[in-house]
């Protein structure tokens, strides 16, 4: 016996919200209006579960000149310019069709971008994949991979960075994090709220298929289940050359001043485009679906509103100017149409020619969907599982080698040569040369650096102090190339915010963010929220993925990450207080548990501001922060980037009360590797453990000492591709 | 030192081109709709994906209005560079000999590696590309290398495509017209990479001296 | 108007990694027994005079230093 599923049940709405729907249109709704509703009223465009929570985020700061509730932030970075930034996911379409879904995940954050008026300068990309023994995760790491280069370097946006993780909790739902820094005139930089009733609503760009339909609701607010094949339909297809062309297109418009407003279309389409113009606006708007060029014919007004085609933008120009917005697509051979008019009041209706189709208040839409409290619950211990990878007895040198050809602490080599991180001419610090990228500005007289960073495992074992240390691992990335942070995006990847312990992580995390970047100084200027990231095995590891921009006032004032000299002294700097609790270490052991020490920000702040100082004034030759693997690994990485070796003895850490295997392999915040001078090192306040020199890194640490060749080293750390094989 | 840099749909590096030939001279872009280079003394035909690299890589560009008035400006004996997709275009137009193939390994690949010009002298160079594997028949490469129309080479070990001969760079006949694979534009900033990209440009500009 | 399908690929002797890559990973899907893969492009194409394919082919959607082409008349003509 079949059971007929409610139509409002299967677009992802509840009863109560379609009784809310009902209330607010004082009818039921037809088709159109319930589509529409179904994907705005979703996870992914509503918020509905984080709203609440992303309130306590701070997003004032005298530098911001746009914050969250456009299409992307911005921070000023002095003569005139603005850089924009965010972070989004796309993370269920990259499991289902990876190089498509990583693609469209390039391109979207890119449109968010250019919609300010901002010309996309970088990419960077957060990934995260179950374990390479998996055919499953080798596919998937392989198709982003290839799709995030397939995009990027045919739009000609240099890819300057990224992170790739390797974790069992995420084998059915990956991760793809993308995200974009732009460039803009303040100027000329645009809003999206619509304005000015009688203005034109154009739409540029491609022509509107069936891509996507369905799929902000169908695919982001449900657990993926056994039968994800038969989503592959509602999977986007990406065209960089379309691209292209809307990009330069739309610049210069801006540049010509012939827009009043600019909306990118990405989730929920043209829906949720025209919605949260006219929302931003406070007016009204009409859209006659038969001027929307299509390029399939027979489309229904509710396909057509709620495609997820890419490639376009919406736009208001003044009936007086449509004329030369039509010439200047013509010219950059996009597609333009004029599909609607901004009206007085307060609705959204969608015509087809003069037939009305849909007629929704603009408000119930946008703001109209209920927010949900967390019930939040702490789990009773680890819920994540253990696989022990690395032989008990295993000695120190076999821990370091393990612990350096571990996928996740690998060099990523094999995947960033695979994207062009040279174009555009702005790249003084290439993938892997530093701990964050570095991009001259010359209109703006100076550089601006950006990191990416996030560690799910971390935010497992406590979400709150996991947080922090992302917020940190960023900070100090900056500060090893001598910038200072200017602004935050974040993306929210978690499990199904309606369990408890899901709810639990966000929450947590969340404070954990607000916290750190209170204390820093720094504003979150944007970012998105990923839910219900669970498989059959249950959540993903909690990860809060952060991306943060800074400033540096010459961008010929930075250093790499790798010695530089041989004789040169080696320092540690900053409050390390190294433990083995969530270290990649004790994941390889099979012993990871709940709780992680609480990292100190404010003293983490001040080596922070010492190293950029010092990078800045030129005072050393290398800055490193110590991350996954801790120090031995860090110096590994410090030692191969040119082939020099190193003699260390972290005698000083252990006199902090580390174990000896804490000192080697412990994790945390607030870690400096520097080397340069001894007596710059000890004027800037950092330890001195060690020399730049000879074949082979050596480390006392009292019983567990190490000694590993270069070549050896070397070896296990550029081993990543062997596990593709 | 007037020199044009040409712009199609999907062109991304050329206004690093641009800011290249800025340095030896004054640069300008030219569209590709326009038929008439005007002043122009040299013309760099840039990379990127020119049309999407759609159908195959610089087929559509090369029948662009400013390619035609490119073919004639070579003919009377003007000197071009083709850059990675500009290469390509040359190669898809006739003006030079062979064409661009898949990388061997089916991957993009971005690096900076070392090519030998003739004269024996390394440059730091960054490639990046997914279709630069040069190919012509055997008797096209024997007569390429008598002539000494092999401009480039990658250095032993470093060929990055599979490229026959590990050629990475080619000159036409009357020598006037240059296209090579790897990119000099973005090797002539100090801050960004290696200055060894400036050479190309002026042996560029000294073939069109001698025309 | 004529329908006519075009079909390119590499020529014989040109190295195709495409087809190479398909032919390795066959045996591991369970195909046994298959060899010379070649993978190439394929246009297909609404013409009012289908005289001008071949041209068509010669100058744009092929090119005859490194592809071979085949053209097949969707009306049934030669």
């Amino acid at each position: 016996m079949t059971v007929e599923i409610a139509k409002h049940r299967e677009l992802g709405l509840t009863d109560s919200e379609f009784e809310l729907i009902c209330e607010k249109l004082g009818r039921e709704p037809n088709d159109v209006e319930l589509a529409m509703f179904s994907l705005l009223w979703s996870e992914h465009c509503a918020y509905k579960h984080s709203r609440k929570l992303l309130r306590r985020l701070p997003t004032e700061g005298e530098r911001v000149v746009m914050g969250p509730g456009e299409n992307a932030g911005a921070v000023d970075v002095g003569n005139g310019y603005a850089v924009a930034f965010k972070v989004e996911s796309h993370n269920h379409p990259s499991a289902v069709e990876p190089f498509q879904g990583a693609a469209t995940g390039v391109g979207g954050i890119l449109r968010d971008v250019f919609a300010l008026g901002a010309r996309p300068i970088a990419i960077l990309d957060s990934l995260r994949f179950g374990e390479l023994d998996s055919v499953r995760s080798r596919h998937l790491l392989d198709g982003a991979v290839r799709g995030i280069g397939h995009y990027g370097n045919s739009i000609g946006v240099a890819t300057v960075g990224g992170e790739i993780y390797f974790e069992a909790p995420y084998e059915h739902n990956c991760l793809v994090n993308a995200m974009c820094v732009g460039l803009a005139r303040q100027d000329e930089m645009v809003r999206a709220a619509a304005a000015g009733v009688g203005n034109t609503v154009v739409l540029m760009g491609a022509s509107t298929g069936r891509d996507g339909i369905g799929g902000a609701s169908v695919l982001a607010s449900a657990e993926l289940g056994d039968g994800d094949e038969a989503k592959r339909p509602t999977v986007q297809i990406g065209d960089p050359f379309e691209e292209s062309k809307l990009l330069e297109c739309c610049l210069e418009l801006l540049e010509k001043g012939l827009l009043v407003s600019l909306q990118d279309l990405g989730a929920a389409g043209l829906t949720s485009s025209a919605a949260e113009m006219a929302s931003a606006g406070g007016v009204g708007i009409d859209l006659d679906v038969a001027q929307v060029p299509l390029r399939e014919a027979d489309m229904e007004p509710f396909e057509i509103m709620v495609s997820e085609s890419q490639e376009r933008m919406l736009a208001v120009v003044e009936p007086a100017k449509v004329a030369g917005v039509l010439a200047l697509c013509a010219k950059w051979q996009t597609g333009a149409a004029e599909i609607g008019e901004v009206t007085d009041g307060a609705l959204i209706r969608i015509l087809r020619e003069d037939e009305v189709v849909g007629e929704m208040p603009v408000e119930a839409l946008v703001e109209g969907c209920p927010l949900y409290d967390l019930e939040p619950a702490e789990p009773p211990g680890w819920t994540y599982g253990n696989r022990q990878t690395l032989a008990a007895g295993a000695s120190p040198q076999e821990t370091l080698l393990a612990l350096l050809a571990s996928p996740s602490v690998a060099s990523k080599r094999w995947a960033f040569e695979q994207y062009d991180s040279v174009v555009g001419s702005r790249t003084v610090r290439r993938p892997e040369a530093a701990d964050a990228a570095v991009l001259q500005i010359p209109e703006a007289g100076n550089a601006v650096a950006v990191s990416i960073d996030g560690n799910g495992r971390r935010v497992a074992c406590d979400p709150h102090a996991g947080t922090v240390e992302a917020v940190l691992e960023c900070a100090q990335n900056l500060a090893c190339v001598g910038a200072e942070p200017l602004g935050l995006t974040n993306c929210l990847n978690f499990g199904n915010p309606e369990k408890p312990v899901p709810a639990w992580q966000l929450d947590r995390a969340v404070s954990g963010l607000a916290v750190a970047c209170e204390a820093l100084g720094v504003p979150v200027v944007g970012g998105n929220v990923s839910l219900y990231n669970e498989g059959p095995d249950g959540p993903i590891y909690p990860t809060p993925v952060v991306g943060m921009v800074g400033e540096l006032p010459d961008p010929g004032g930075t250093c790499g990450n790798a010695f530089a000299r041989a004789g040169d002294a080696i320092g540690l700097l900053g409050p390390f207080a190294p433990t083995l609790a969530g270290s990649e270490l004790a994941k390889l052991r099979g012993e990871l548990a709940m709780g992680l020490p609480q990292p100190d920000v404010a003293a983490v702040a001040a080596a922070c501001t010492a190293v950029r100082e010092a990078v800045r004034a030129g005072r050393l030759a290398s800055a490193h922060d110590v991350s996954d693997g801790g120090i031995a690994c860090a110096l590994a990485e410090c030692a191969i980037g040119t082939g020099l070796g190193c003699q260390v003895d972290l005698q000083p850490l252990r006199e902090r009360g580390c174990t000896p295997e804490e000192a080697l392999f412990g994790e945390g915040s607030g870690g400096f590797v520097l080397s340069g001078e001894r007596g710059a090192l000890e004027a800037l306040g950092a330890t001195f453990i060690g020399e730049v020199g000879g074949e082979s890194i050596e480390i006392a640490a009292g019983d567990r000492s190490v000694a590993v060749g270069l070549a050896d080293a070397e070896r296990a750390w550029r081993s990543l591709p062997a596990h593709l094989q | 030192m007037r020199w044009g840099v040409l712009q199609f749909p999907g062109s991304c590096d050329e206004r690093d081109a641009l800011k290249a030939c800025s340095l030896l001279g004054e640069a300008r872009l030219v569209w590709h709709e326009e038929r008439d280079l005007g002043d122009v003394d040299a013309v760099v035909v840039p990379g990127g994906f020119s049309y999407g690299d759609y159908l195959r890589a610089g087929a559509i560009a090369r029948f662009s209005a400013a390619m035609e008035a490119v073919a004639a400006f070579a003919q009377a004996g003007g000197p071009v560079l083709g850059i990675c997709n500009g290469f390509q275009v040359l190669c898809e137009a006739g003006l030079l000999p062979g064409a661009l193939l898949l990388n061997e390994d089916l991957r993009f690949h971005c690096r900076q590696l070392e090519l030998i010009d003739d004269d024996g002298e390394r440059l730091s160079i960054p490639a990046k590309h997914g279709e630069g594997r040069y190919y012509a028949p055997e008797d096209v490469l024997d007569e390429l290398e008598a002539n000494g129309q092999v401009a480039y080479r990658y250095a032993p070990g470093q060929n990055p495509n599979g490229s026959a001969r590990d050629i990475a760079g080619v000159r036409s006949r009357a020598g006037n017209v240059l296209g090579l694979m790897p990119h000099p534009e973005h090797a002539v900033d100090p801050l960004t990479g290696s200055t060894d990209g400036l050479k190309v440009f002026e042996a560029v500009a000294a073939a069109g001296a001698r025309a | 108007m004529t329908r006519a399908r075009v079909l390119i690929r590499p020529k014989e002797g040109i190295l195709d990694p495409q087809g190479k890559a398909v032919e390795r990973a066959l045996p591991a899907l369970g195909f046994e027994g298959i060899e010379h893969v070649r993978v190439g492009r394929m246009v297909e194409l609404e013409v009012e005079d289908p005289e001008r394919i071949g041209e068509l082919c010669e100058k744009l959607l092929a090119n005859p230093l490194i592809e071979d082409y085949e053209i097949e008349r969707l009306d049934g003509a030669a």
